[in-house]
């Protein structure tokens, strides 16, 4: 569950962004679950909501298409943590769904931008 | 290299490790450790869920549910071996009957003739009016494969007999003399070798024949080289050109070994009216049986006008080869599996009311699992699983009961039947009888899954909860389950009735009084080759040779010569007529023994009038005989016959006896017809090749068997040995006597199980009263009812239905002893002794079976049973 004090202002994620998320934040060396959730939620400047659970599920999902390893081991402040590095398949799927991402955000943006002439809008 | 699923409790270890990581931040952040704890649990969100989510990822959860469902049956079935292991028992043993005889029903009448295009296949035949299906004569065949348009290809086939040459002396062998196209016609080829030229069919071809693969297998060890060699048949050599496929048989020619071409034909086989080949033919596409049969009755018509045949107005016989082949067992397996059907049914409904007994016992539990908020759809997936478990291991000791019981009754069937039952080989685990038994597991599930299901589904939880529930559904089942149960214990009764007269012929067939003593008899069949023994003396000078050496064996008694053994066959007819009496041709049919002068004395007949034969009685004197009783109370009623005459036509001569001696009556014909009438005449004076030697014992016959073939050997290596066996032995592979072993034990089987099934019926429908009545019960003994009238109350219900099964069942069970009476021997359909066995041993039975139910209802705890209000 959210934090109730700003539920309201955060996105839930798109279908499919978390990886893409996911991948990128891995991108910049191996880290643990709870790692990459502070990350992605900082970056973001704190938009993007990520729900703990789901990321664990998409953590074991590109475990599973073997996009990403793990292995156990000991966080900075001596904890134990399951800590996730890119494979070389991970890499070039970064790649391919980030270029993906950006023509798709490109399309929306051109859809978007011509949209200036709408009735709520001049009104 | 294959790596381990992640497992749950790692996974649930990462989120304890991201809790604890994210307490560590926030408190770094600043806030409290209670605090930081809180939040941390907080931001994940339902933790539950996501390790759900992270278990159910690529799993089937229908698959899952359904193995836990099954531990869980596995569970309840394992706690109560009692009702697991009887509802098993139930499910094979009427599974396994009926797999076992749809096995049989599957290789005689489902399973075409291993021929090309079987359908078109016809036994073509003369017919009269008192025999259907009669022989054709050589002439009538050749006219008739002339004449007609009908079929595309007519061939005739003979049953004949070889004495063979082996290394270790000479044996008959049974072979088949065939028409050139008879394996064309059949569309036969054989798997070595080649199929008969058409030149080797006309008379003077050549000596040829083509083998069995039996008797490729056995006698000349599956070689290859086998064609091409020679064998010595009644003392010509015949090359062997072929080898017939192992699918190859041909029931009407029973096990012949080798099939020889139609070459050589005797003076009568020439003549038009020794009818004595049987037809088959290969219709013509788009020719009907109707319009075979027209034209080929014409023909017959024509041909016995033609050549002026007297006798009986001739038509022909057209009929499909199969039916000639199985039509006799078609009804009987019909029947057989009809009731092996019907037993399959009531074992599932009885398995079904099993387990809806248990349901009842498991009402309150299942009320509170669905108080608890179970499914009703997940509670009837576990009575389901339960039930599929059931059919499961059932239909598996189903199977194995079924393979058991089918090598038991081919075993089971006598050995002249079996020979003409080819299909018996075909008879097993196969693919037919594996999906049937696969169809019958499903039905078996299905009857068994459903009986309870549709019992809680008709059932209200909440009153599960209240246990005040004795509503329709319950009041259905028990007036139904009551009914079948009595039908059941009827069946039970019918078929114990009918297994017990079956029994009790069985024993009275082996005890009928003989006229003669069958213990320490060795017998042996000999033929003496006629290229050896070519003149009368020289085979009478064999006899006396024969019993002079034998009987001064060690251990032998006495040893003597018959034409054919005591107690076989009611045959070697012989027609006689009374000098001086008017003779109007009528049937004066008498048994014919030619004996050896010592051969009534080894048997032990008693001579009751004038005297035996001696070895004076040769064919220098007048010839003599010996009659038994029968005939002489038959034919001279009233009067001495010693002295008196009886004329015959003995080889073909008209011949005259003079009576010396009466017998009392030897058993001559079969075990279960009356004695007849018998004639002995001397062998010495009709002397004849083939013969059978009895020798009377000392000790064990059986013993004897190797040294009497070893001596007759020494006596003449080339005499033709067979069938070496003891009397009592011979006496029990007779027709009579397995006939009535197979219908006694096939009988006994079913009503075993047929007791089995109507115990168990009583048992469920007993024990579901008495879980009904619990509470019933409880009222009673609270105000002071005794166990041993509980017990009353209890068993007086089984009674009833015990009763009422019972007196139906006895009813029946005389009017179907009455359409077997045919197989009774000895004993009356209504045998008082019989049927009171059987209302004893079904009415101990029935009280066993529901003296379990009525121990649980007398042990009932008042105030429990209360305490439920």
């Amino acid at each position: 569950m959210p934090s109730q004090k700003n539920a309201d202002d955060r996105i839930a994620l798109l279908q499919g962004t978390l990886d893409l998320l996911i991948l990128k934040t891995l991108v910049q060396g191996s880290c643990h679950g709870q790692g990459v959730a502070r990350s992605i939620q900082r970056q973001s400047e704190e938009v993007f909501f990520v729900d703990h659970g789901s990321l664990y599920l998409a953590l074991q999902r590109l475990e599973d298409k073997k996009w990403i390893s793990a292995k156990w081991g000991v966080s900075e402040n001596n904890r134990k943590a399951r800590f996730y590095s890119l494979t070389p398949k991970g890499r070039e799927q970064l790649v391919q769904k980030a270029s993906e991402w950006q023509r798709l955000t490109r399309a929306m943006g051109l859809i978007l931008g011509s949209s200036e002439g709408l009735p709520g809008e001049g009104a | 290299m294959f790596k381990r699923p992640r497992s749950t409790d790692d996974f649930a270890e990462e989120i304890k490790a991201h809790l604890e990581l994210e307490a560590d931040e926030l408190k770094r952040e600043g806030l409290s450790e209670a605090e930081s704890r809180r939040r941390a649990r907080l931001n994940f969100g339902n933790v539950r869920v996501a390790q759900e989510r992270f278990y159910l990822r690529k799993r089937m959860v229908w698959f899952d549910n359904l193995v836990r469902d099954m531990q869980f049956a596995m569970r309840q079935l394992v706690r109560n071996p009692g009702f697991a292991s009887t509802a098993i028992i139930v499910l094979a043993l009427g599974m396994g009957v009926s797999v076992a005889i749809f096995g049989f029903v599957d290789a005689a009448l489902l399973q075409p003739l291993p021929y090309a295009n079987p359908g078109r296949l016809m036994s073509v035949n003369e017919s009269y009016t008192e025999s259907p299906r009669w022989p054709l004569s050589y002439p009538d065949y050749l006219d008739w494969q002339r004449l007609n348009t009908s079929f595309s290809s007519l061939d005739i086939f003979s049953d004949t007999g070889y004495l063979l040459r082996t290394p270790s002396g000479i044996e008959p062998v049974p072979a088949e003399r065939v028409s050139g196209g008879f394996f064309q016609t059949l569309g036969v080829h054989p798997m070595l070798g080649r199929d008969f030229y058409p030149g080797e069919n006309r008379p003077g071809g050549p000596n040829v024949l083509l083998l069995s693969y039996g008797a490729w297998l056995h006698r000349f060890g599956a070689q290859k080289g086998a064609v091409g060699q020679t064998v010595d048949l009644d003392g010509r050599a015949f090359t062997i050109i072929g080898v017939l496929p192992r699918e190859f048989s041909f029931a009407p020619s029973g096990n012949a070994e080798f099939w020889v071409p139609f070459n050589s034909f005797s003076t009568h086989e020439k003549m038009r009216t020794f009818n004595n080949f049987w037809g088959i033919g290969r219709l013509r596409d788009g020719v009907t049986i109707s319009v075979a049969l027209a034209e080929m009755s014409t023909i017959a018509k024509q041909l016995q006008q033609q050549y002026a045949v007297a006798g009986p107005s001739l038509s022909a016989s057209v009929v499909p080869l199969s039916e000639v082949m199985i039509g006799d067992v078609r009804p009987i397996l019909l029947a057989l599996l009809g009731g092996a059907g019907l037993l399959l049914l009531i074992a599932c409904v009885n398995v079904g009311s099993l387990v809806l007994v248990r349901s009842e016992s498991r009402r309150r539990e299942i009320a509170v699992r669905g108080a608890l908020g179970a499914t009703p759809a997940r509670l009837m997936r576990q009575f389901v699983a339960e039930g599929l478990l059931l059919a499961g291991f059932g239909s598996l000791a189903g199977v194995i009961v079924a393979i058991g019981a089918m090598k038991l009754l081919g075993s089971l069937v006598p050995k002249d039947m079996a020979s003409n039952m080819p299909f018996l080989g075909g008879v097993g685990l196969n693919a037919h009888t594996g999906s049937f038994a696969a169809v019958v597991a499903l039905l078996a599930a299905l009857l068994v899954t459903a009986t309870p299901t549709l019992r809680l589904s008709l059932h209200d939880v909440r009153d599960g909860l209240g246990d005040g529930d004795r509503g329709a559904a319950g009041q259905l089942w028990r007036r139904l389950g009551a009914n079948l149960v009595v039908v059941e214990l009827a069946i039970a009764a019918v078929l114990l009735a009918v297994a017990g007269l079956l029994g009790q012929s069985l024993y009275r067939l082996l005890h009928v009084p003989l006229g003669f003593d069958p213990n320490h008899l060795a017998t042996v069949q000999v033929m003496a080759p006629d290229t050896i023994y070519k003149s009368d003396e020289q085979t009478v000078g064999l006899y006396r040779e024969v019993v002079r050496r034998v009987s001064s064996l060690p251990g032998v008694e006495s040893a003597g010569m018959t034409s054919m053994l005591p107690a076989q066959c009611d045959c070697a007819i012989d027609r006689i007529q009374i000098p001086g009496r008017p003779y109007l041709g009528e049937h004066n049919d008498v048994d014919e023994r030619i004996v050896s002068a010592e051969y009534l004395s080894t048997l032990k007949a008693t001579l009751v009038r004038g005297r035996l034969f001696t070895e004076d009685d040769d064919a220098s004197k007048p010839g003599v005989a010996v009659i038994n009783q029968a005939l002489a109370r038959k034919y001279f009623p009233g009067q001495n016959p010693v002295g008196q005459r009886i004329a015959n036509e003995e080889s073909g001569r008209p011949s005259m006896w003079e009576i010396v001696g009466v017998v009392n009556d030897v058993r001559e014909g079969p075990l279960d017809v009356d004695i007849p009438p018998a004639e002995y005449l001397t062998i010495n004076q009709t002397p004849n090749n083939y013969f059978i030697l009895a020798v009377r014992t000392r000790q064990d016959a059986a013993m004897l068997l190797p040294m009497l073939v070893h001596t007759l050997h020494q006596i003449n290596p080339d005499l033709a040995l067979s069938d070496e066996a003891t009397l009592n032995e011979k006496i029990d592979g007779t027709q009579a006597a397995l006939l009535h072993r197979f219908s006694a034990w096939l009988v006994g089987g079913f009503a075993a199980i047929a007791l089995v099934l109507g115990l168990v019926g009583l048992y469920g429908v007993i024990s579901y009263s008495v879980s009904q009545r619990t509470r019933e019960i409880g009222v009673r003994m609270a105000l002071g009812a005794q166990r041993g009238s509980v017990y009353r109350l209890v068993i007086r219900q089984a009674g009833w239905l015990t009763v009422a099964g019972l007196a139906i069942g006895l009813v029946c069970s005389v009017g179907a002893s009455m359409l077997i009476r045919k197989l009774l021997f000895g004993i009356q359909a209504w045998d008082p002794i019989t049927l009171g066995g059987v209302a004893v041993l079904l009415g101990l039975a029935s009280m066993a079976a529901s003296f379990l139910p009525a121990r649980r209802a007398a042990s009932v705890n008042p105030v429990e049973a209360l305490r439920a209000e």
